[in-house]
C-alpha cells in the first residue's frame, strides 16, 4: 500500500491531490478577502475568524450530528465577525491593519475558550465525491477524493468574476473601493458596502474554517490553522484581486503546502521543516516578485490603505 | 514695588485665556493618559461582561487575576519575569510604529535570536564568560536585526507590505529553528524535546540581586529608556517620526528615508533577538521549541496598548505580564480554561485601537477651546 509501489509517480499525485485538498480553506478565505479588499478594506482578522469558524462548525456538527449545520453555523460566525470589522473600522482614525490583528487575537482566544471542550469528541464530516473509483491504485483515489466544498469554491470564484464585471453589485464595490468620494458622488455610501462586502468576507472565510475542521485535517485543535488566514491575505494581492486568480493561486499554494508530507510518503525526510515552510517561502518570493516601488500595482483599488 | 512685580509675574502663570498656565498644561498631557486609562477601564468591563455570561463571577476573577499577578512578591516577581521579554518584543513593534510601518513579525526575531545566541554559547565554550555572554548577545541581536531589518529594506526598496511579510518570515523563522534543532544543531542527548546543547552553568544569566528576576529585566528596562531617548531626543528619531507623518514630505526635505527605514527595522528586531537570547541565557538553558512562546504576538498589543511610546511601554509590559502570569492560578481556582487571558488581551486590545478614534474629540484636553475665564 505504500507510495513507493508506483514509485516516484507517487510525488506528483500526492502533490495534486494535496494541492486539492490544501487549497480549499485558501480559496474560500481568499475570495471573501478579495470581495473585502475590493471595497477599500483589509481585514487581518481573517485568520482568527477562520480559526473561530472551524472551531463553531466542529461543536455545532458534533452537537447536531450534521457538517452541513456546522458549516452554516461557522459562516453566520464569520458573519458576525466580519460584520464586526466592518463596523468598527468605519469611526475616523481606527486602523483597519490594527483592528484585524487585534480580531486575530480575540477570535483564536475565543475559539480555544469555547473549544476546550470539544477536543475530543468526533465530529462527522463533510461529504467527499470519490472522482478517482474508476482507478484501483489506492494513489490515485486518494487524490481524487474531491470534497464539494472545493467544487463549491471553484463555481463560486468564477460566479464572483463574472459579478464583479457584470452586476450592480460588482460595480458598486469596485467604485467604493477606487474612491470614496466617487461613490458619494453617486449617492452610494462607503461605510454600507464595506460593512457588508466585509461580512460577506468574514462568512467565506468562516465556511473555510468548517472545511479545516470537518474535513482535512478534520479535527478540531488549537493549532488548526498554520496562518492560512495570513496567507490568504498575501494570496489576493498576487492574484492582483481576481476572483480566478485567487482560485489558481490557492491550488499553487495548496501544492506547495503539500510538497514536504509528499516528499515524506516516498521516504525523503531531509529539511522536512523547510519544506514545511515552501508555501510561506513560496508567498514572500511572489510579493517581493511582484511588488514594486515605483508604480502602484495594476488592479489596486485606490482606496486600499496597503497598496497606497 | 512689590505691586508691580506681583502684577508682572500674574500673566506669566496664567495662559492665553486666563487660565492658570499649569491647569493647560495639565490639560494637554492628560489625554494621552486619561484616554487609555479609560479604555483599559472599559475593556475589563466589557470582559466582566463575558465572564459573568459564562456564568463566572467576574469580581472573583479580578481578585485572582489580582493575586495570581500582583497579589504578593512572589506573583509580582512571577510578574516582572514575563513582562521583561514583553519589553524587548514590544519595541520590535513601536520602534517601526513611529516610521509608520506595522512590523508583527517579532516572533521570528525572537526565535532566530535565540537560536544564534545558543550556537554562539555552544561554539565558544572555553572561553571566559562575559565575553561568551557578550557574543551570545550580540549574535542574538544580529539575526533579529538582519531578520527584521530586511523586512524594512524589503518595505522601502521593493514595496512589499511589512505587515504580511514580517509574518510569513516568522513562520519561516520558526521553521528554520525547527530544522536547525531537530538538525544539525541538536544535543543527541535531547530526546523527547528536541534541543541545542545545554549552555554551562557560567554562560547562564542570573538573577538580579535581591529578587527571583532574571536580568533581562533590567535590559528590557534599558532598552526602552534608550529607545525613548532616541526618538524624542535624538536628530534620528526626528527624522523618524518626520517621516512616519508624511514619507513623501520627509523626502522633499533631503531626510535620507531609505537608511532611516532599515535602521530602525535593524534595532528593532535586534531588540527581539536580544530577547530571545536572553530566553536561552536566563531562562531556558538551550534553544527550543519554547522559544516561540508567543512574547512576539503578546508584544504587538503591549505596544499598541502604549501607543508606540517606549516609556509607557515599561508598565505596560508588567501589566500584562501579571495578566499572563495570573492564567495559571484562574485556570486551577475558577476552572476556566486557559485561553480565557487570550480573550482578554484580545477585547483590551480591540478597545485601544477604537479608543484611537477619540483622541483630539474632548474640548477638556484642548485649552485653545476653552471659554476665556472672565
Amino acid at each position: 500500500m505504500d507510495a513507493t509501489e508506483i514509485g516516484l509517480w507517487g510525488v506528483p499525485l500526492a502533490i495534486l491531490g494535496g494541492a486539492i485538498r490544501v487549497s480549499t480553506p485558501f480559496i474560500f478565505v481568499s475570495l471573501g478577502e478579495a470581495i473585502t479588499e475590493r471595497s477599500g478594506r483589509i481585514n487581518l482578522g481573517l485568520e482568527g475568524t477562520l480559526v473561530f469558524g472551524a472551531m463553531t462548525a466542529y461543536a455545532v456538527a458534533v452537537m447536531t450530528n450534521s457538517p452541513w449545520l456546522g458549516l452554516l453555523a461557522a459562516a453566520a460566525a464569520g458573519l458576525c465577525f466580519g460584520l464586526f470589522h466592518g463596523w468598527i473600522c468605519k469611526f475616523p482614525k481606527v486602523n483597519d491593519i490594527a483592528i484585524g490583528i487585534a480580531l486575530m487575537l480575540f477570535g483564536s482566544g475565543l475559539a480555544f475558550f469555547f473549544g476546550k471542550p470539544f477536543i475530543k469528541p468526533k465530529a462527522p464530516n463533510l461529504p467527499a465525491i470519490p472522482f478517482g473509483a474508476w482507478s484501483d491504485i489506492p494513489q490515485v483515489q486518494a487524490a481524487l477524493d474531491v470534497n464539494v466544498l472545493f467544487l463549491i469554491g471553484a463555481a463560486l470564484s468564477l460566479v464572483l468574476w463574472w459579478a464583479f464585471r457584470n452586476t450592480r453589485a460588482g460595480l458598486i464595490v469596485r467604485v467604493v473601493g477606487d474612491s470614496s468620494d466617487a461613490a458619494r458622488a453617486m449617492g452610494l455610501n462607503p461605510n454600507t458596502v464595506r460593512l457588508l462586502a466585509t461580512g460577506v468576507g468574514g462568512a467565506l472565510a468562516g465556511i473555510g474554517g468548517a472545511y479545516l475542521s470537518l474535513y482535512y485535517p478534520g479535527s478540531w485543535t488549537e493549532r488548526i490553522s498554520s496562518g492560512q488566514g495570513l496567507m490568504a491575505v498575501a494570496l489576493v494581492i498576487f492574484a492582483r484581486w481576481n476572483p480566478l486568480g485567487c482560485f489558481a493561486a490557492a491550488l499553487l499554494f495548496g501544492g506547495a503546502g503539500a510538497l514536504g508530507p509528499a516528499l515524506q510518503s516516498v521516504g525523503v525526510t531531509q529539511g522536512y521543516y523547510l519544506f514545511y515552510a515552501a508555501p510561506y517561502i513560496l508567498t514572500l518570493i511572489i510579493m517581493i516578485a511582484t511588488s514594486s516601488p515605483t508604480r502602484s500595482l495594476a488592479g489596486a483599488p485606490g482606496e486600499l490603505s496597503i497598496t497606497k | 514695588m512689590t505691586d508691580t512685580v506681583s502684577s508682572a509675574e500674574a500673566p506669566a502663570m496664567l495662559g492665553a485665556r486666563g487660565y492658570p498656565a499649569a491647569l493647560e498644561w495639565i490639560a494637554r498631557r492628560a489625554e494621552a493618559f486619561v484616554i487609555p486609562l479609560a479604555a483599559l477601564v472599559v475593556g475589563m468591563v466589557l470582559f466582566s461582561l463575558f465572564i459573568a455570561l459564562v456564568g463566572k463571577s467576574p469580581v472573583q476573577l479580578y481578585e485572582t487575576m489580582w493575586r495570581g499577578g500582583f497579589g504578593s512578591w512572589f506573583s509580582i516577581q512571577n510578574s516582572l519575569s514575563r513582562g521583561a521579554p514583553l519589553l524587548l518584543a514590544a519595541l520590535c513593534v513601536a520602534l517601526p510604529a513611529r516610521l509608520g510601518l506595522v512590523v508583527i513579525g517579532g516572533e521570528g526575531a525572537i526565535v532566530l535570536g535565540g537560536v544564534a545566541a545558543a550556537a554562539t554559547g555552544v561554539a565558544l565554550s572555553g572561553a571566559p564568560s562575559s565575553i561568551v555572554i557578550l557574543a551570545m548577545g550580540v549574535a542574538g541581536m544580529a539575526a533579529g536585526g538582519i531578520w527584521i531589518g530586511a523586512v524594512g529594506a524589503l518595505r522601502h526598496y521593493r514595496a512589499v507590505n511589512e505587515t504580511i511579510s514580517s509574518l510569513l518570515m516568522a513562520y519561516i523563522a520558526i521553521a528554520l529553528m525547527n530544522q536547525l534543532v531537530e538538525g544539525p544543531l541538536r544535543d543527541p542527548a535531547s530526546l523527547n524535546k528536541p534541543s541545542t546543547q545545554p549552555l554551562a552553568d557560567i554562560y547562564r544569566i542570573g538573577n538580579i540581586p535581591g529578587m527571583e528576576v532574571h536580568w533581562g529585566l533590567a535590559v528590557g528596562v534599558v532598552a526602552c529608556v534608550l529607545s525613548w531617548v532616541l526618538i524624542e531626543k535624538t536628530r534620528w528619531g526626528f527624522a523618524a517620526r518626520i517621516a512616519g507623518g508624511n514619507v513623501r514630505a520627509a523626502q522633499v526635505q533631503g531626510l535620507a528615508v531609505g537608511p532611516l527605514i532599515v535602521g530602525f527595522t535593524t534595532l528593532a528586531g535586534g531588540f527581539a533577538g536580544l530577547a530571545g537570547m536572553l530566553e536561552v541565557a536566563a531562562v531556558q538553558g538551550s534553544a527550543n521549541a519554547s522559544l516561540a512562546a508567543g512574547y512576539g504576538y503578546t508584544g504587538i498589543l503591549v505596544a499598541f496598548l502604549a501607543r508606540h511610546n517606549p516609556l509607557a511601554i515599561i508598565p505596560v509590559a508588567i501589566l500584562l505580564g501579571g495578566i499572563d502570569a495570573s492564567g495559571g492560578l484562574i485556570q486551577r481556582r475558577m476552572d476556566l480554561p486557559d485561553a480565557t487571558v487570550l480573550v482578554l488581551q484580545g477585547m483590551l486590545f480591540i478597545v485601544i485601537l477604537f479608543s484611537e478614534t477619540l483622541y483630539g474629540r474632548f474640548k477638556a484636553f484642548n485649552p485653545d477651546l476653552w471659554q476665556r475665564a472672565s
